[in-house]
């Protein structure tokens, strides 16, 4: 585990729900507003320097829309 | 046309089919996930083979898993996962048959599979997802739904207590019993990967949410709230399984509550054999 | 090497079963079958293979569809009330393609019937059982060498063509011990179902060849993510409810059978050349018929027999020249008029009669010729 954490959204996958907002233990992330193809809500990455890597939103997300790498 | 291989998990996943027909919030696609987690990680530390992962599934929403999954699998009728999965091990005992269904398939329909699986110490992994609801029909009552609950089949009220099927296993033996709930991530995905390497009958229970069809019953359609609201009824407890609750409105019990390590029906069948006839068989 | 035996219609599938490569096999104790089961569950070990016993019908045959998938060929043996629980899963051997064989040995129905007494009632059911539109071979051997043969015949026919195949024996069959010869593997024609000949990044588990319309099949554990998918599917295996995509699916599988039907049928005709007079009747109670025909033909009478071993589907070419002299047709059956309806469908142009013999145990040749007496 080396670097900064970057998390990274597939945007045409989001569904809007919100589950990875809920269980980011930092704030990093919030609902946007911008729609996708299929009319959801992507998530917005907002404070992407307090991700610490834990992944929680990785493991929690319904629709492998949103993962972590390592830069 | 080589498929799209985005995400960490995608090379495990039929991206062509993304996005799948799961709802949003669906407590079986992060159920999908963390198994996939699960796979990876085994993969990664050489302990499994993904060409010899067979993933069966039966009907329902949490039978949907298969058909998205690249490995071999099958869709089965309602509540056959298992016994298609004691099919697949005895014809060829290299594959590591893991069969991922909902309550009702595994427990309702298929209960009579599932009891003789674990009698026997059958060599699969079963992951039945636990979302208190009949969801993919619409929400009708399930053995597992709450007492009193208002669903379609039971619009007075569920009259009816529903299993707890930690329970019922440990009353019937298995080598490895446990239940987990998609709000605790990483223990499942550890779970997941002692119990696919395990000989004999694994069996966990994934308490999973479900906003559209059992979360709108109770009034809690956000997947958030509802999420939420499993949290802190999902609690984490060293007991024996008689001891663990199965109570939405107080506590649902999780824990691994059995690992041990009796020889496999696998095992036994040629075991049985070779005593009787030798190096012949 | 081949070997001369003495024994039922039960051990006579086994032994084929084993001679054709059986190597899964799981089952549900039900008269009159047992000793099928129970004679493969002390015998496959020996080849290889292994034999169980389930919690019930409904584990078994999907349990011996599984083991098709993981690339074993595999049998499980009923009888009509167990059959009636493995209906929802023949569906699904079909749908999904999946090459198995059910040794289905009726007994006297309908319900539970008499265990050990015998009947026909479950011609149609074999066929038509499972719901939706599809189609299935069904063979009916009328002696412990027909089920030797017919059984190796049903493991070809659903290796070629990705199908489950009935052998419809009877009660009277499995319980009569007669000779029969128990053929080397040398001595037979055994076909494997066909595996894919391009690497798995290429490979789709639902794309016919097309010649013969049956899609390579891909077994579990050599990396081709193969899927078995009960929903109604395209040719990548993915759930795919469009009515143009379903059109070509069923099409397609009533089409791969019908192209190979000439290897399909099976009949035997007795006396047709000049017969004016012809019976119909198939099973153990087709040795009845023949032995009616020839006290008939040694009176004078101008009559044949036609004996299918292929109720489905029929071998309709045999039967037409069996006829084409024939005033009258003659269907004699252990039940209420099941294959007869196919027969008069057949020759639209013959008088075509239904004679029941609701027995519970074989008729006696002057039992047979008291119900075609009034016809003739």
């Amino acid at each position: 585990m080396q670097g900064k954490p970057v998390v990274k959204v597939i945007e045409n996958r989001c569904k809007g729900c919100g589950l990875c907002v809920n269980v980011c233990p930092r704030g990093v992330l919030s609902q946007g507003s911008k729609l996708n193809q299929y009319g959801y809500r992507v998530v917005l990455v907002k404070e992407l320097n307090k991700c610490v890597g834990c992944r929680l939103c990785e493991y929690t997300c319904p629709d492998f829309a949103i993962y972590i790498i390592w830069s | 046309m080589p498929l799209e291989k985005i995400h960490p998990l995608d090379e495990f996943i039929r991206t062509d089919r993304l996005p799948h027909r799961f709802c949003p919030g669906c407590g079986v696609a992060v159920t999908m996930n963390i198994f996939l987690h699960a796979i990876k990680e085994l993969t990664e530390e050489g302990k499994l083979d993904p060409k010899k992962l067979v993933v069966i599934s039966g009907i329902g929403c949490t039978g949907r898993v298969s058909g998205y999954l690249k490995f071999d699998g099958a869709h089965t009728p309602h509540g056959r996962p298992i016994p298609f999965g004691m099919g697949v091990k005895l014809a060829n005992p290299e594959l590591k048959v893991v069969v991922i269904s909902g309550d009702g398939d595994i427990v309702g329909i298929g209960g009579n599979h599932l009891i003789h699986a674990a009698r026997r110490n059958m060599d699969i992994t079963v992951l039945m997802v636990n979302n208190f609801i009949y969801a993919m029909t619409g929400g009708q009552v399930a053995p597992t739904t709450p007492q009193k609950v208002y669903t379609t089949t039971t619009p007075y009220g569920n009259p009816e207590s529903p299993f707890n099927i930690i329970r019922l296993i440990a009353g019937i033996g298995a080598n490895y019993l446990a239940r987990w709930a998609i709000t605790q991530p990483f223990q499942l995905k550890n779970s997941i990967k002692k119990a696919v390497l395990k000989e004999g009958f694994s069996f966990i229970e994934v308490i999973s949410t479900c906003p559209e069809r059992f979360g709108k019953r109770l009034g809690i359609g956000d997947p958030v709230e509802l999420y939420n609201r499993l949290k802190s009824i999902a609690k984490i407890r060293k007991v024996s399984p008689f001891e663990a609750k199965y109570d939405w409105n107080e506590e649902i019990t999780c824990g691994e509550f059995i690992d041990e390590d009796k020889p496999g029906f696998v095992r036994m069948y040629f075991e049985v054999i070779k005593e009787k006839l030798g190096e012949r068989a | 090497m081949a070997e001369i035996r003495f024994d039922n219609s039960n051990i006579a599938c086994a032994e084929a079963a084993i001679i054709a490569g059986l190597k899964f096999f799981a089952g549900y104790p039900i008269t009159p079958t047992s000793r099928l089961f129970e004679y493969l569950t002390r015998e496959l070990p020996k080849h290889g293979g292994v034999a169980v016993q389930c919690e019930d019908e409904i584990a078994s045959i999907n349990a011996i569809i599984g083991a098709s998938w993981a690339g074993a060929k595999a049998m499980t043996t009923t009888s009509g009330p167990g059959f009636s629980l493995m209906l929802e899963s023949i569906g699904f051997a079909v749908m999904t393609e999946t090459p198995i064989v059910i040794i289905y040995v009726m007994r006297t129905g309908p319900s539970t019937g008499y265990a050990t007494g015998t009947g026909q009632g479950d011609v149609m059911q074999a066929r038509w059982g499972s719901h939706g539109p599809y189609e299935v071979v069904v063979y009916a051997p009328s002696s412990a060498q027909e089920a030797f043969d017919l059984t190796i015949k049903a493991f070809n026919v659903s290796e070629l063509l990705r199908l489950p195949v009935i052998v419809l024996t009877d009660a009277v069959l499995a319980h009569t011990r007669e000779r029969y010869v128990c053929r080397d593997r040398s001595e037979v024609e055994i076909i494997e179902r066909k595996r894919p000949r391009i690497p798995p990044d290429k490979y789709k588990p639902f794309e016919p060849d097309p010649d013969d319309l049956v899609p390579p099949m891909a077994i579990y554990g050599e990396g081709y993510a193969t899927f078995a998918e009960s929903l109604v599917h395209d040719e990548r295996g993915y759930y795919c409810p469009k009515s143009d995509v379903y059109e070509k699916l069923i099409w397609r599988l009533h089409e791969k059978v019908r192209l190979k039907r000439k290897y399909i049928v099976e009949s035997a005709s007795y006396y047709v050349d000049d017969a004016e007079i012809l019976i119909v009747s198939y099973g153990s109670l087709s040795r009845v018929a023949l032995a009616y025909v020839r006290e008939m033909r040694r009176k004078g009478m101008k009559i044949g027999l036609f004996k299918p071993k292929s109720l489905w589907p029929l071998d309709e070419v045999s039967l037409k020249f069996a006829a084409r002299k024939a005033r009258k047709v003659i269907v004699v059956e252990m039940n209420n008029g099941q294959l007869y309806r196919e027969v008069d469908r057949l020759l639209k142009d013959k008088k075509v009669f239904f004679r029941p013999l609701l027995k519970v145990d074989l008729p006696t040749v002057e039992e047979f010729e008291e119900v075609v007496r009034e016809c003739l």
